[in-house]
C-alpha cells in the first residue's frame, strides 16, 4: 500500500532551486504527489511542501537527500507531527439560474465560498483538507464541472514545534547529528 | 624521468598586485585591514582566484566563449595550462590530479560542446566522489536562452552529475562562485561542481577584492558525527559477533585511515575484504587482507560474507557490482554503516547501525574501546574456504607459450614491487588488475569504478603526472577503451611527459565479449575489435613501442619501459579468449559464482590458469 509522507523544506529563494529539487525526486525515481512553493516573512527564503508517495523510509532518504543539495536549508518530515494540511481549490460549475440557490447551499454546507457568478456559471473556492475538497467535487459533479484547479497541499505543525525545527535544522534521525 | 611537470608543492604566489587603499574611516581603530582592490576583468578575477585557491595545473581546450579567460592567462605564468586533445581527456586528467594530489582538479571548456564533452568526465567524478572543478565559458547573458552558437544549458544538463553547479553572469560574482566550488567539491563527500561563465563576464571589469574568510554555506552541512550512544552499542555489537568481517570502502582510501584500520585489525583481529575503489585501503599482504569481495571479487570473501554474522562497512555505498541479489545478501549478518553521507545509509540494504561521520574520526572514536576476542574458528573457516577455492598461483603456471593477461599484471606487480602508480582502464583487464597486482601502499590505484568509463585510464594517468611527478605510473588499459582516448597520447608529448603503458591487448571488448559467451549464447556482436599497430602509432607519436607474444618476453619489455625516458606503449598480444573468474552474474547471490574452469589434464595448456589451492 502507498502511502504519502508530507515534507516541508525552506530553501534559499534563487533561480533553479525548484528544479533541483524536482530533478532530484525525478532521478531517485520517487513520486511526487504535490509540491507546494511560495515564499515566506523571511526575504530570500521559501518554502516548499512535498507530499511524496513512499513510506517512512524513502521519506528518511529523500530527507538525507535534499539536505544534499546545497540551496535547501532545512527539511523536516511532518507527516507524523499534528499538524494544520492545506488545499485550496477553484471549482467553476455550470448552474443554470433556476438551480443557483440550490448550489449556493451546497457551497455553504461547505464552508466554501462563491468568487464569481456569471449567468451561467459560477466560482466556488473552497480550502480544506484534500478529503473536504474531494468529497465537495463529487458533490458538484452533477452540475458539470467546467474548469478546475487546485494548489498543491500546503502544511503547517501546530504549536511551536514547527518553528523550533526550522531553527536546529533538525535532521529527523536519531542516528544522524549534524556537527556544529 | 625526463619530464619535469610544474611541482604540485610549488607555492603560487597572486598575480595581481593589490592597490592598498587607505583603511577606510569606519575602521576602528585596532582594526589593521585595509581595502585590496584592484579592478580586473572577470578572466582575471577566474585566474586569481584559482591561484588563490592552490590551483598550479589544469586542463583544458579553448574556444570561443571561454577566450577571453585565455586571452588573459599569459598574465598568470604560475598557472600551467595543459593542452588536451578532447574535453573528456580533460575532466578525467583532472580527476586523475585530484585521486593521485588529494587536491582539488580543475578542468577548463567552452560552452556547448566542450562542456558538453566534459560530462562523461563530471559524472566519472561525480559516482567516484572525487573533487573536480569545471570552469566552462557560456554564450554572453544577453544571448542565454536563445540557441545561439555553441550554447548549452550545461547547468542544467550537469544538474544530476554534479555535486553543485553555478551560472555566473557577473564579474563581480566570479570570485565567490570559484570559492564556493572549490569548498563545495572538497568538503564533505567530495564531487564535481561546474562553473559556467557568461563571455561578457570575463570581458567586463568589477573590483577584485580577496575574501579570505571561511566560505559558509546556510544549507550546507558537510560534517556529521555519530552519537556517542550508538558508538557504544558499536563496540558492544563487535564484541559480540562470533563472525564479523570488515568492508573496506573508498572511504577509507580517501579519508586516508589505512593506519586506523591496521591497528583496528590488529587490536580485533577481524578480517577486512574490500571494494574495488577501497583496494589500496588496507595492505594486500596483511594477514587479514582477504582481497576484492562482489562480482569478480575472490570466492571466499563472498562465502564468507554470506556466512559473516556482522559487516563493520566503512565507507561503502553496498553498489550492486558489491551485493549481487540484494534479498539474499549476507542474511545472517547485522550491519554496522560507517558512511560520511546520510543519504547511503539504508539506500540499499539494510543497515542495523549507522555512524555517521569521516571513516577517520569514527575509527579513532572507536579504537580505544574495541577489545580482542579470540575468532580463531572463524578465521581457521574462511582460510577452508580460501583453500577449496583459491583462485590461482599463476606463479607456478608452467609457461606454455601462451601470454595471459595475469601474467602480464603478475610480472608488473613483481617488477615494480607493487609500488606503481597504477591508473586502469575498465573492463577485464581492470578485474585482473584487482585481482593479481597486489596493492600494499594506500592510493596507488586509480580506476574508475562507480561509472565504469572506458577511456579513463591514459587521461587520468596524465593527470597524476602531474600531481606525483616522481612516481612511477603504469597505465592498464584493453585494445578498446584505450583506442577510445589515445588522442590523448600526444599530449604527453607536448608536455614531455613520461608514463608506461600497457595495453591488454585481446582483440575482443573483452568484457563484453565474456557475458556473451556466459549469458548470450556465445554470440560475440560487435566485439570483435581490431587495433592500429601500436608498435607503429608509438613511431608515429615520437614515442617508443614494444610488442610482447609471449611470457618470456615481458620481463625484458617491463624492464626497458621503465629505463627508458619517455612514454612507452607495451602491446601485450594476450589470449583472446581468456576470462575473468570467479564471476557473480548480475544479479545472481553473491555465493553463485561462475568459477574457473576446472583444469583437464589432457586440455590443461587450455586452461588459462591452473588452481593450486594455493595463494601465494
Amino acid at each position: 500500500m502507498t502511502t504519502l509522507r508530507t515534507l516541508v523544506a525552506y530553501v534559499e529563494d534563487k533561480p533553479g532551486v525548484l528544479n533541483r529539487v524536482a530533478s532530484l525526486f525525478r532521478r531517485r525515481g520517487y513520486n511526487i504527489a504535490s509540491l507546494n512553493v511560495g515564499r515566506t516573512h523571511d526575504s530570500g527564503v521559501s518554502r516548499m511542501t512535498i507530499v511524496v508517495e513512499g513510506d517512512a523510509g524513502v521519506a528518511q532518504l529523500m530527507e538525507a537527500n535534499l539536505y544534499k543539495l546545497v540551496n535547501v536549508l532545512s527539511v523536516q518530515d511532518i507527516t507524523d507531527c499534528p499538524a494544520v494540511v492545506r488545499d485550496m481549490a477553484l471549482i467553476k460549475i455550470e448552474v443554470p439560474a433556476e438551480r443557483r440557490a440550490e448550489a449556493l447551499q451546497l457551497v455553504e454546507v461547505f464552508h466554501a465560498r462563491v468568487v464569481d457568478i456569471s449567468p451561467g456559471t459560477l466560482i466556488a473556492e473552497i480550502t480544506g483538507s484534500p478529503d473536504k475538497i474531494e468529497a465537495f467535487v463529487e458533490v458538484l459533479k452533477p452540475y458539470g464541472i467546467s474548469e478546475m484547479v487546485q494548489t498543491g497541499r500546503i502544511a503547517m505543525t501546530r504549536g511551536v514545534e514547527g518553528e523550533a525545527s526550522r531553527i536546529s535544522h533538525g535532521q529527523n534521525s536519531e542516528t544522524v547529528v549534524t556537527a556544529a | 624521468m625526463t619530464a619535469s611537470p610544474i611541482s604540485s608543492k610549488q607555492v603560487a604566489a597572486p598575480a595581481i598586485v593589490v592597490n592598498q587603499a587607505s583603511a577606510s574611516a569606519t575602521a576602528t581603530a585596532d582594526s589593521s585591514a585595509v581595502e585590496l582592490t584592484q579592478v580586473c576583468t572577470g578572466s582575471e578575477i577566474l585566474w586569481e582566484t584559482l591561484i588563490r585557491e592552490g590551483v598550479s595545473v589544469m586542463f583544458g581546450y579553448p574556444g570561443g566563449a571561454i577566450m577571453p579567460a585565455y586571452d588573459a592567462l599569459p598574465k598568470f605564468p604560475q598557472l600551467h595550462h595543459v593542452l588536451v586533445r578532447h574535453e573528456q581527456g580533460a575532466a578525467h586528467a583532472a580527476e586523475g590530479y585530484s585521486r593521485a594530489s588529494g587536491k582539488v582538479g580543475v578542468a577548463v571548456a567552452t560552452s556547448g560542446p566542450g562542456a558538453t564533452n566534459l560530462t562523461t568526465g563530471i559524472a566519472n567524478a561525480m559516482l567516484d566522489s572525487i573533487p573536480i572543478v569545471c570552469i566552462t565559458g557560456q554564450v554572453a547573458s544577453p544571448l542565454l536562452g536563445s540557441d545561439a552558437f555553441q550554447e548549452v544549458d550545461i547547468t542544467g544538463v550537469t544538474l544530476p552529475i554534479t555535486k553543485h553547479n553555478f551560472l555566473v553572469t557577473r564579474p563581480e560574482d566570479i570570485m565567490q562562485a570559484v570559492r564556493e566550488a572549490f569548498y563545495i567539491a572538497m568538503s564533505g563527500r567530495p564531487g564535481p561542481v561546474v562553473v559556467d561563465i557568461t563571455k561578457d563576464a570575463l570581458q567586463k571589469s568589477a573590483n577584485f577584492k580577496w575574501d579570505d574568510t571561511p566560505v559558509r554555506l546556510p544549507g550546507y552541512r558537510p560534517e556529521h558525527k555519530p552519537l556517542p550512544t550508538d558508538l557504544q552499542r558499536a563496540v558492544e555489537m563487535i564484541h559480540s559477533a562470533k563472525k564479523p568481517i570488515i568492508f573496506a570502502g573508498h572511504g577509507v582510501v580517501r579519508a586516508g585511515a589505512t593506519g586506523l584500520l591496521l591497528e583496528l585489525v590488529r587490536k580485533t583481529d577481524i578480517p577486512v575484504a574490500a571494494t574495488l575503489l577501497g583496494l589500496t585501503g588496507f595492505p594486500a599482504s596483511n594477514p587479514r587482507a582477504l582481497g576484492m569481495m562482489g562480482m569478480h571479487g575472490e570466492a571466499w570473501v563472498n562465502k564468507a560474507i554470506q556466512e559473516s554474522d556482522l559487516i563493520v562497512a566503512l565507507g561503502m555505498r553496498f553498489d550492486d557490482r558489491v551485493t549481487g541479489n540484494l534479498k539474499t545478501y549476507a542474511p545472517k549478518a547485522k550491519k554496522i554503516h560507517v558512511e560520511l553521507d546520510p543519504a547511503e545509509v539504508n539506500k540499499l540494504v539494510h543497515v542495523d547501525l549507522p555512524l555517521i561521520g569521516d571513516v577517520r574520526e569514527i575509527l579513532q572514536m572507536l579504537l580505544p574501546f574495541v577489545e580482542y576476542r579470540d575468532r580463531t574458528d572463524w578465521l581457521t573457516h574462511i582460510d577452508t574456504l580460501r583453500g577449496k577455492s583459491a583462485v590461482i598461483d599463476i606463479k607456478h603456471m608452467p609457461d606454455n607459450g601462451k601470454l595471459f593477461a595475469a601474467h602480464v599484471i603478475h610480472d608488473l606487480w613483481r617488477l615494480t614491487e607493487g609500488k606503481a602508480i597504477v591508473v586502469t582502464d575498465v573492463g577485464q583487464h581492470q578485474m585482473w588488475e584487482a585481482q593479481y597486482y597486489r596493492h600494499d601502499f594506500p592510493n596507488k590505484l586509480i580506476t574508475s569504478g562507480g561509472l565504469g568509463t572506458m577511456g579513463f585510464a591514459l587521461p587520468a594517468a596524465l593527470g597524476a603526472r602531474f600531481a606525483c611527478p616522481d612516481e612511477e605510473i603504469w597505465v592498464i588499459a584493453g585494445d578498446g577503451g584505450f583506442q577510445m582516448t589515445q588522442a590523448e597520447l600526444q599530449t604527453l608529448v607536448q608536455e614531455g611527459l613520461k608514463v608506461n603503458i600497457a595495453i591488454i591487448n585481446n582483440g575482443y571488448l573483452g568484457m563484453v565479449r565474456q557475458w556473451q559467451q556466459f549469458f548470450y549464447g556465445g554470440r560475440y556482436v560487435a566485439t570483435p575489435m581490431s587495433s592500429p599497430d601500436y608498435v607503429k602509432l608509438a613511431d608515429a607519436h615520437g614515442l617508443v613501442g614494444l610488442r610482447v607474444t609471449k611470457r618470456s618476453e615481458v620481463d625484458a619489455a617491463v624492464r626497458r619501459a621503465r629505463e627508458l625516458p619517455g612514454t612507452v606503449i607495451i602491446d601485450f598480444r594476450v589470449e583472446q579468449l581468456d576470462s575473468v573468474y570467479p564471476m557473480v552474474p548480475a544479479g545472481a547471490d553473491l555465493d553463485a559464482m561462475i568459477r574457473r574452469p576446472e583444469p583437464v589434464v589432457e586440455e590443461a595448456e587450455h586452461n588459462p590458469i591452473y588452481e593450486t589451492g594455493k595463494d601465494d
